[in-house]
């Protein structure tokens, strides 16, 4: 019956067909009189990243101006977060950004460790460079492969794909799952790294900066690439900071503004490595900087692993109120078995208080707000998303560019929808 | 190479329709080139290099449902979603396929709330479901096949 319902009101939609008076004020006057063109975009189109939809408007082939509808992928993932408690609502942050989701974590577990003053031992803060480190290179990867095939670059996306799936071996590796991996969490991460983890991660930062230089052959200087990309999408600093832009799509555009460097966490200060900047703020400054940032995480993580061999000890908080004890301390301890016990099912409380907590994720600034209830649930949960952020930006990075110019710069911004709808 | 040498002279080879028709069928499947949300960066996995899809006659992934034969709902579907994806199977020419990519596609997953569609199978009929949250690339395949066994074993009777 429910079925048969839901059927009909699928078919009512599809009746609707809106009237352009319901645009007016968002297009052009133009487009009242059918001067310019309006055309849609999505939401199934191979080109948006995902299901996003847009309205474009045109004249001739030149963009005038198009209008993002989003929503495709809501989730309620905020709203389903209010129901569970604080360590069980982590595995629903993975779903958000779905490309890296250690960022997701990390933004989350940031924001519970503030609002609970919880420590992070320091070999679980190295842990947690690594892993969003590798998430970044994931991250990038997978924008490398679909920017490039948006282009018609068709081969970069297998080379890309090839050094992800190692990526996500390592993952695997850490957490038993290759994308989805809830590995960090508040007070630290799952579990410590196992022993093949070390000689893997080394292999790789040996193979990797080979392989960057690999796809920089393939597109750096190429023509056709430099055609499509240089000058294309140009967005101004003060536009983009105007715009709340964040991450490579804000310092393509020459903006010094990297959360790692400007608001450290898990002991980004203690790291050396540069912030790669552009000029010009066009799509092809913004590939430059996503290259450049393979090469400073490279850095990073040569650092990190060297110091992961030195430093021992905790992984995570040993503060049994908030993280739950080792199974091997189950068989031993009664008090023990009572805070695994409490944990798992009821939780912790937190206090009846509001934070914001930051991190830098591949694609920009993905924040966290909790507002506590004094109880084991919060009263609400939201995450300021770099997606959500930079789709707003799309009329004014696209007014005045030819329609084929629309898909470059999509993919320039690294829009991924989950991160978006949520 | 190929039937030539395997034939030597005999130069004839009995089969049924069925069978001939079936074995073009699940040779040359082209999927739809749609993707909701995370399983559809694994499925992009299983079309990339350490999985290659092409060994099963899949690597051309259609951007049209006029000329694709199968649609890979990967992701979660969402109410506002739901009614373009029954478009687009609406769209695409029989005989047609469905694979039901994960949890969330065939049962709504994790999120059971306002905003999810409890599986794809409340708005189209579905043939493979695959488990997993994602399912690994592996068990795409693994689902891919199970659907090439059921589409073997179609009969002409039953397209009628």
């Amino acid at each position: 019956m429910a079925v048969a319902a839901q059927a009909q009101s699928i078919e009512e939609q599809r009746k609707w067909e809106g009237s352009i008076d319901q645009l007016r004020g968002l297009v052009s006057e133009r487009a009242m009189t059918g001067e310019t063109m309006l055309l849609n975009m999505g939401p199934h189109h191979p080109s948006t990243h995902g299901v996003l939809r847009l309205l474009l408007e045109l004249d001739g082939e030149e963009i005038v101006t198009c209008l993002p509808d989003i929503g495709f992928l809501h989730t309620g993932i905020e709203k389903s977060l209010e129901d569970k408690s604080y360590e069980k609502a982590l595995p629903l942050t993975d779903r958000m950004d779905y490309l890296s989701p250690m960022s997701n974590n990390m933004s989350y577990s940031c924001a519970v460790e503030k609002l609970l003053d919880l420590d992070v031992p320091e070999r679980g803060q190295i842990i947690r460079v690594i892993c969003l480190e590798l998430a970044r290179c994931a991250s990038h990867l997978v924008w490398l492969g679909t920017h490039a095939i948006d282009m018609g670059a068709m081969s970069v996306l297998l080379y890309a794909f090839r050094e992800r799936e190692r990526v996500l071996g390592m993952f695997e590796m850490l957490s038993g799952q290759r994308m989805m991996s809830s590995y960090i969490r508040p007070g630290g991460v799952w579990r410590d790294v196992p022993a093949e983890f070390l000689p893997t991660i080394k292999q790789f930062l040996d193979d990797f900066p080979a392989k960057v230089d690999d796809y920089e052959a393939l597109l750096t200087q190429n023509p056709i690439w430099k055609d499509r990309a240089q000058g294309v999408g140009v967005v101004e600093p003060d536009v983009a900071l105007a715009h709340g832009m964040t991450g490579p799509a804000l310092r393509g555009s020459g903006v010094n503004w990297d959360l790692r460097k400007a608001q450290p966490y898990s002991g980004y200060e203690t790291y050396d490595f540069n912030v790669p900047l552009g000029e010009h703020g066009d799509v092809y400054d913004r590939y430059l900087i996503r290259i450049q940032e393979f090469r400073e995480s490279m850095k990073i993580l040569n650092q990190a692993v060297a110091r992961l061999e030195t430093v021992k000890g905790p992984y995570r908080s040993e503060n049994r109120k908030y993280v739950p004890p080792l199974r091997s301390e189950l068989g031993q301890s009664m008090e023990a078995v009572i805070h695994h016990f409490k944990l798992w099912t009821y939780g912790y409380d937190a206090p009846d208080d509001e934070i914001y907590s930051a991190i830098e994720s591949p694609r920009g600034e993905i924040g966290c707000y909790i507002h506590g209830t004094g109880a084991n649930k919060p009263r609400r949960v939201h995450f300021k998303t770099p997606s959500f952020i930079h789709i707003s930006a799309l009329p004014v990075m696209s007014s005045g560019y030819l329609l084929a110019d629309m898909v470059a710069i999509i993919g320039s911004v690294d829009i991924v929808l989950g991160d978006c709808d949520r | 190479m190929g039937v030539s040498s395997k034939l030597g002279n005999l130069g004839v080879v009995t089969t049924t329709v069925e069978q001939a028709v079936n074995w073009a069928r699940t040779g040359a499947m082209w999927p739809l080139l749609f993707g909701l949300a995370c399983c559809a960066i694994e499925y992009m996995s299983s079309q990339a290099s350490s999985y290659d899809l092409s060994r099963f006659g899949m690597e051309l992934n259609r951007a049209t449902p006029r000329q694709a034969d199968l649609l890979i709902v990967s992701g979660r579907l969402t109410r506002k979603m739901a009614p373009v994806v029954r478009q687009l199977y609406d769209q695409m020419a029989e005989p047609k396929w469905v694979i039901s990519m994960g949890d969330c596609a065939s049962c709504g997953g994790v999120y059971n709330n306002y905003a999810i569609v409890q599986g794809v199978d409340e708005i189209i009929p579905v043939d493979v479901y695959i488990a997993g949250c994602p399912p690994r690339p592996e068990q795409l395949l693994h689902g891919i096949l199970t659907l090439h066994e059921k589409v073997k074993s179609e009969r002409v009777a039953d397209w009628a």
